[in-house]
């Protein structure tokens, strides 16, 4: 049995009358790569949002059941800050802050009170070498991050996503705006993380799931309708008729 | 293939009519503008002079310059802003940044944006009423700024909450998200990216502070007092002091056998004033937007 690094109980969010996540439970191990698949409004983002508590910072969204990271509930950590530190979250559309390159990666180390310039450095090269852009902009970190090509400001989205060390680190469909050439590159530095931190990638691309996912979740509608190794998920093994209809693109 | 359909010929037509029609619309409002302004240098021609900014106003105010006005409405334009600023500026920023949006906030906000329509004559009665004879300031500077501050609050606020809102709210989850709090969120993030919007708000207050007269004219202008021609810091802040708006109202109105060029004059150096504060206005803005970040 592997170890869990985040478990999730029953969590239920509502924004207003309307429900988006409908009572789902499963783990996600450590060092593991989770695909999570589903049509769009199926609470996958939403998902993500309540595993670093900014879910509380939406207006209108109610929250229950319990979130386990490394078997602390984390809705009863007093530093939610070091929480959202230790996830790395990575939006659909890339949010380059309008700071340049290096404010952007140095962002979460200096809010977190990291000062030092070396240390800042140190840090802005790593990420950038991580998310493999630091050859592409190391001669111009000074320029705006928004001034960067679609592709170059998701890979400096995952840079900064990176600078605050997270042991969990979100991808939300991070590849819709990009190019496949710069989404294969971006996947290959997955492969890469994942000996150092667990990956939990939402993605509408189901080949992508199967491409780099240890197992896969399929939710729809709010609920998880199946949970399993990718290699089942994708085989006329699916548990759930909808999980095979929908990797099979026959769903609906 | 490629050649025109009595329909395409239709949309030019339209296309032409439609931008003919703004144009003129344009001009219908610049012109009038100009006429004014040229009208009114023509008429102050004679009199407008380095002296006529430094003297005070003579002979019962039918000769003299503006000195002690001028300086009045500086005084009272700059204490205003430095209470209405900071006051209207974090009230803005929690409304938009903390507050939740509930019945409280609701009514709040209505409230603001109801005050922002309130005429002038009714914020100088309540000066009067609570600066003047509750807190017992007396008519002075500090009582008119009080009340022009509480005039200019509501707009202030309202604008800065405007140039708030319009940096993407994907900035602050991105902020959020990598373990920011709300407020180095809104120091390091909202605020430098939304300074130039709240400061056109702010600027143009200015304009509307030096040019009302009823809430000065019952909290602390007085129709006439001389004061040290040069002296910029004549002026106390419990003492009435003189003010544009209010002299262009009493030599225009008040006083007979003023001479022509004088009220002319003085309409000339409130105009001045408030464009020369807008141009002001225009250059930040422009070298804030060289700075613009998306």
């Amino acid at each position: 049995m592997k170890n869990s690094k985040l478990t999730i109980k029953d969590l239920r969010v509502r924004f207003g009358h309307k429900q988006a996540i409908k009572g789902i439970s499963f783990d996600v191990y450590q060092n593991e790569i989770l695909g999570i698949i589903g049509p769009a409004q199926s609470g996958k983002s939403t998902l993500l949002k309540v595993l670093n508590r900014t879910i509380e910072l939406i207006p209108g969204a109610h929250t229950s059941g319990q979130v386990f990271m490394d078997g602390q509930d984390i809705q009863k950590l007093s530093n939610v800050y070091k929480l959202r530190r230790s996830i790395g979250i990575v939006s659909p559309l890339p949010v380059g802050l309008p700071l340049s390159i290096y404010d952007n990666v140095a962002f979460a180390p200096r809010m977190a009170g990291v000062r030092k310039k070396r240390d800042l450095d140190d840090c802005v090269e790593r990420c950038l070498r991580q998310a493999a852009l630091w050859d592409e902009v190391k001669t111009r970190l000074q320029t705006l991050g928004t001034r960067l090509s679609g592709g170059q400001q998701q890979r400096l989205t995952i840079a900064r996503a990176l600078s605050h060390e997270p042991q969990v680190l979100c991808l939300d469909e991070f590849s819709i705006a990009i190019d496949p050439v710069t989404t294969m590159r971006i996947e290959e530095v997955l492969k890469e993380l994942r000996s150092q931190m667990t990956i939990i990638l939402v993605t509408n691309l189901v080949q992508q799931a199967r491409r780099l996912a240890d197992r896969t979740a399929f939710m729809f509608n709010g609920e998880l309708v199946e949970i399993d190794d990718t290699k089942v998920i994708f085989s006329e093994k699916a548990a759930v008729r909808q999980t095979y209809e929908y990797v099979n693109g026959v769903f609906g | 293939m490629f050649t025109a359909t009595p329909l395409t010929l239709k949309n030019e037509r339209s296309e032409k009519a439609a931008r003919l029609v703004f144009l003129s619309m344009t001009l219908l409002m610049v012109i009038p503008l100009l006429l004014i302004i040229l009208h009114l240098v023509a008429k102050a021609w004679p009199i407008l002079s380095l002296d006529f900014l430094i003297k005070n106003p003579s002979h019962g105010m039918r000769a003299g310059g503006v000195f002690a006005p001028l300086l009045g409405t500086i005084y009272l334009v700059l204490f205003s802003l430095l209470i209405a600023t900071p006051l209207g500026v974090m009230t803005a920023v929690y409304l938009n940044e903390y507050a939740r949006d509930n019945a409280l906030t609701r009514i709040i906000h209505l409230a603001v944006v109801n005050l922002a329509g309130v005429p002038s004559i009714v914020y100088a009665l309540f000066g009067l009423g609570a600066f003047v004879l509750a807190a017992g300031i007396g008519r002075s500077v500090l009582a008119a700024s009080l009340t022009l501050a509480i005039m200019t609050l509501p707009v202030i606020i309202t604008s800065t909450k405007e140039a708030l809102s319009s940096v993407p709210f994907a900035f602050r989850e991105a902020c959020w998200n990598v373990g920011a709090t709300r407020w180095q969120t809104i120091r390091h993030v909202v605020l430098p990216n939304s300074i130039n919007g709240i400061l056109t708000g702010i600027i143009l207050q200015v304009s509307r502070a030096a040019g009302e007269t009823a809430p000065v004219m019952f909290t602390g202008a007085v129709f006439y007092k001389a004061i040290r021609e040069g002296d910029f810091f004549a002026y106390g802040l419990l003492d009435q002091c003189m003010a544009l708006s209010m002299h262009l109202f009493t030599i225009s109105t008040q006083v007979p056998d003023v001479p022509d060029a004088l009220p002319y004059g003085t309409a000339v150096v409130l105009l001045g004033t408030v464009l020369l504060v807008n141009a002001f206005a225009i250059i930040l803005r422009v070298r804030l937007r060289s700075r613009k970040k998306w």
